[in-house]
């Protein structure tokens, strides 16, 4: 049996999924929130890639290029808040980030 | 069994078992550690899929960049991770729940693909012959051409992020004593000793 399309989004499905469990199991803890989206992120690349792959298009590899661009911009941006937070309130509990009422 | 499933498979494990450990580990710099594991479990995908240059820029940027910008807040944050993740086991069942559902509706809806007929024709963008162009001539041509206004576009979101996080981050502390530069330039000699006659047997 060769390795063929569904095998990849198999692969990128069960890392899209262990992303959402760890978003619900790590409630407290905004760090590993933040690395959990980036493993959804990476699975969404896994997706892109092997569609480019298997249908012959680079189209799927420059959105790549795209999607890691916005997953870095996040990831800083998420974590200078995350500084500013810890700053002012001394944890990084996100159930008491609850200030502006929202 | 052929030598590239084989490689496949080897990623695969590696690469869901490093992400399972991103999400359970106890200790946030473990986490993030796994989570470069992961990374290059991915570039080794993208590089079985043809696409070297995505896998080498995941590779610098993600293992280079974000991932020691992630082991770098883990460890500048006094945090108590212990007392966070005391209540991880409460979680469990729902959210278990939630992705073995997830899971299975995915599998349901890509466990078998099919490519319409006369797709070839609707590509958007086809992939040269690997022997006329390479992959990364290839993507440049693609990235500077087509998809200019877009790459502009990310760069701009490079820039905003980059701004944002210094303005989030940078303070000014009032509390300390800093070094005056121009109150220094601007001493006069003259002033700066007072000399004073003390009386022999009175103070000042």
């Amino acid at each position: 049996m060769t390795i063929g399309l569904e095998h990849y989004l198999t692969v990128a499905a069960a890392l899209f999924v262990i992303g959402i469990f760890g978003i619900f199991l790590n409630r407290k803890n905004v760090i590993i929130i933040l690395m959990s989206i980036e493993l959804m992120l990476l699975a969404v690349n896994i997706n892109l890639v092997a569609f480019s792959f298997f249908l012959g298009d680079l189209t799927g590899q420059v959105f790549t290029l795209f999607v890691l661009t916005v997953a870095a911009a996040e990831a800083a941006i998420g974590l200078a808040i995350l500084v500013c937070f810890f700053r002012n309130r001394g944890t990084i509990a996100v159930e008491d980030v609850n200030v502006m009422k929202g | 069994m052929h030598i590239a499933d084989f490689t496949f498979y080897t990623f695969a494990i590696i690469l869901v078992t490093a992400a399972l450990f991103v999400v359970v580990a106890r200790n946030p710099v473990h986490s993030v550690l796994w989570l470069i594991l992961c990374f290059i479990q991915a570039a080794g995908f993208f590089v079985l899929l043809g696409a070297e240059f995505v896998a080498f820029l995941l590779v610098i940027v993600y293992v280079g960049a974000v991932a020691v910008l992630f082991l770098f807040v883990v460890m500048m944050l006094d945090v108590d991770f212990a007392e966070l993740k005391a209540e991880m086991a409460k979680y469990v069942p729902l959210a278990g729940l939630i992705g073995v559902v997830l899971m299975m509706q995915l599998v349901l809806a890509f466990g078998t693909w099919e490519f319409s007929d006369g797709v070839e024709a609707r590509l958007a963008s086809p992939t040269p012959p690997l022997d006329e162009v390479h992959n990364t001539q290839a993507l440049g041509l693609l990235l500077y051409d087509q998809y200019f206004l877009l790459f502009q576009l990310s760069g701009l979101i490079l820039l905003v992020a980059m701004i944002g996080a210094i303005l989030l981050t940078l303070r000014h502390r009032q509390d300390i004593k800093r070094q005056d530069v121009v109150a220094q330039m601007m001493r006069d000699p003259a002033k700066a000793m007072e000399l004073k006659d003390v009386k022999p047997g009175q103070g000042l």
